[in-house]
């Protein structure tokens, strides 16, 4: 909880500073606490750190490598080559230095996670916080349609929507941000209802709020830190799933990623053939930032949910 | 458990009167009417709305799945209306859906795309070596990650739950066919000097029958590697969870209580700590066994089992849309029937939630 409401700052000044500027600033103290407590966070910040490599990879991916190296048909190195001092990390079964392959490689899985892990977020963000929020029939459906979204598999049902959609980047976003929800919604519906129940609702409610005012101005604000907390989580289930995704032939086949490379390994005999360099780095890629993600996701969450610390 | 109560139990029970009952009475009275009607009437609601997402997945997102069947072939307008005849897509979408619904029930899955066989046929082919798979895997990983979790809890901050928990995290965070074509390159296929010591796929080897004795090994020999990586990654989730299962319940006050009472460091884990910790994992491991069934489907294509999972991508790369609609119904009824089990198990084993 970012507990804005349990520090109030001393009458006189409350009195000289505007509501808005007042809660901006509670906003900015929230924010700095919550970092204090991560820093001090030794595996949270491990993964932090990780992260913003990664990030700085893709970011500046074109000035760490040559994009030219990753056209198949202009490949001049040896097939399949190990490691050596022109190629580090090797040569992939077309040619191309697996090292150039590895940096570009980071954007797709980086870029999909986010957005896919945005749509995931909004979707239960909103269907958690209507259903918690929501008395009688409408939000009791919402519940019972959560619940099954939750049981279909979710493997399965991304390679059907896959097929049925057609493998570019866009669907793949779409598929993964479209099954990934349902966990989000009823965590957040969990918190919903805990909210709801503080004595500050009520005096609210009391005070004329309306349905509106009281989720957006005072549900959703508390909610918000669980959200991101989660966030952190669900991108790391969302670079695994584009992996995989990307390992089952689904993806993008102009655009390199970790996983088309991984499929290549697989389907063109690299791994047959011993051709470790091009098996091993894009799975420790994946593996490093899907840790990352998952490192900082449970720091956050511990200082969001302090009850989850002992359990960890 | 029912040992007869000692002298220094008996005074325990009398400030504590909840002695166990005898097992008949317990069993019985365990499951109200209340709480099996919910269970079955949630479980055919889920399996209702499992069948329309089935029919209309299908349907609304590729409403021509005759394009897909004709293509390259049926070229002209008559040829796809023949087909679109044939699969009877020509009629209203109210009445297909009935068909389907009657289909469904009477076990038709529909006529793959590929093979020209019915799906029901095929999947059934298939439904044994993934559930030989999966299973033992899961049996594996239940006793050893179980076991781990517990014991990673226990000693929590100990040098043995630093290390073990960091490679629980490494591998629960690791692609599981990514670990398995790692364990392929190295023990089947073989990297530089290494020559691989087991089979490169498949489940039996050429010429050997599978009921033998030699095609039993055989068959087991086959199964190493892919079980490995299964139940690697098992472990890993599983221990996890029972780690903060465990945790969980070790900052209860019946631990405190139970320690006070005398019972040596291994009683209060056995009989107190650690079936109060399954409760949550129990729920989970029914859950995550149906789930599973779909989670093979990438160690299959990896180690070329020819299971339900190899089916679904061998489907993916027409696309066979029945196949995969027919796979897709079974990995999700899987799970819907998976739930109910461990709502029942819940039960079981926890009274407080029968009403």
């Amino acid at each position: 909880m970012t507990s804005a409401h349990r520090t109030s700052p001393p009458l006189a000044e409350a009195a000289e500073v505007s509501p808005r500027a007042l809660r901006r600033r509670l906003r900015r103290q929230a924010a700095a606490r919550t970092w204090a407590q991560l820093r001090r966070n030794r595996l949270g910040m491990t993964g932090l750190i990780v992260l913003v490599l990664f990030a700085a990879v893709a970011v500046f991916a074109p000035w760490l490598a040559d994009a030219n190296e990753l056209r198949a048909s202009q490949a001049t190195g040896p097939l399949l080559a190990p490691p050596s001092a022109d190629y580090p990390l090797g040569t992939d079964d077309n040619g191309r230095s697996v090292l150039a392959l590895l940096i570009f490689g980071s954007r797709v899985p980086l870029i999909v996670g986010l957005t896919a892990t945005v749509i995931s977020m909004v979707i239960g963000t909103i269907v958690g916080i209507a259903s918690g929020i929501l008395d009688g029939f409408a939000g009791a459906a919402l519940f019972r349609v959560t619940e099954w979204f939750l049981v279909i598999p979710f493997l399965p049902l991304a390679l059907v929507l896959a097929t049925l959609l057609g493998g570019s980047l866009g669907s793949v976003i779409l598929v993964i941000g479209i099954t990934g929800w349902p966990s989000t919604a009823l965590l957040i519906r969990a918190q919903t209802l805990s909210v709801r129940e503080r004595p500050f609702i009520e005096r609210a409610q009391i005070l004329g709020a309306g349905r509106w005012h009281l989720m957006s101005r005072h549900i959703f604000p508390n909610v918000l830190p669980l959200v991101f907390a989660n966030t952190t989580l669900t991108v790391a289930g969302s670079v695994l799933a584009e992996t995989t995704l990307a390992f089952l032939g689904f993806g993008d086949p102009t655009a390199v990623s970790w996983g088309t490379m991984l499929n290549a390994a697989f389907a063109n005999g690299a791994v047959s053939l011993g051709a470790w360099w091009f098996l091993i780095p894009p799975g420790i890629c994946v593996v490093l930032v899907v840790l990352a993600f998952t490192l900082a996701g449970q720091a956050l969450e511990d200082i969001v949910n302090p009850r989850l610390k002992e359990s960890r | 458990m029912t040992s007869m109560p000692t002298p220094s139990t008996t005074r325990l029970n009398a400030v504590v009167p909840e002695g166990r009952p005898p097992r008949a009475q317990r069993l019985s009275g365990r499951f109200s009417w209340r709480f099996i009607r919910t269970q079955l009437i949630g479980t055919a609601a889920s399996l209702v709305f499992l069948l329309v997402v089935n029919f209309f997945l299908f349907r609304v997102i590729n409403p021509h799945p005759e394009r897909t069947l004709g293509r390259g072939k049926a070229k002209t307008l008559e040829q796809l209306e023949a087909i679109r005849h044939r699969l009877g897509l020509d009629e209203p979408l109210p009445v297909q859906f009935l068909t389907y619904l009657k289909q469904v029930f009477t076990g038709d899955l529909g006529t793959s795309f590929q093979y020209s066989k019915p799906v029901t046929e095929l999947i059934l082919e298939r439904l044994g070596p993934t559930l030989l798979l999966v299973g033992t895997a899961t049996i594996l990983a239940v006793v050893i990650g179980l076991w781990l979790g517990a014991r990673q809890a226990w000693r929590h901050g100990g040098q043995f739950d630093r290390s073990t928990s960091i490679l629980t995290t490494i591998v629960y965070s690791m692609p599981e066919w990514w670990l398995g074509l790692l364990l392929f390159m190295v023990f089947a296929a073989g990297i530089g000097p290494i020559t691989g010591i087991f089979p490169i796929g498949g489940l039996t080897s050429q010429g050997v029958n599978p009921w033998s004795l030699d095609g039993v090994a055989d068959t087991i020999w086959h199964l190493v590697l892919p079980v490995t990586t299964l139940t690697l990654a098992y472990i890993a989730e599983y221990s996890i969870i029972m780690r903060s299962s465990m945790l969980d319940v070790m900052g209860q006050d019946y631990l405190l209580t139970a320690r006070a009472k005398g019972l040596t460091d291994e009683q209060v884990r056995r009989r107190h700590a650690r079936p109060n910790a399954m409760l949550p994992v129990t729920t989970l491991i029914a859950l995550d066994l149906a789930f599973a069934v779909g989670g093979a489907i990438t160690v299959e294509t990896v180690f070329s089992i020819p299971g339900l999972g190899l089916l679904t991508t061998e489907a993916l790369r027409i696309p066979d849309l029945p196949l995969l609609q027919g796979t897709f119904l079974v990995f999700s009824t899987a799970v819907v029937l998976a739930n109910l089990v461990a709502n029942f198990l819940h039960a079981l084993q926890d009274p407080r939630v029968k009403s």
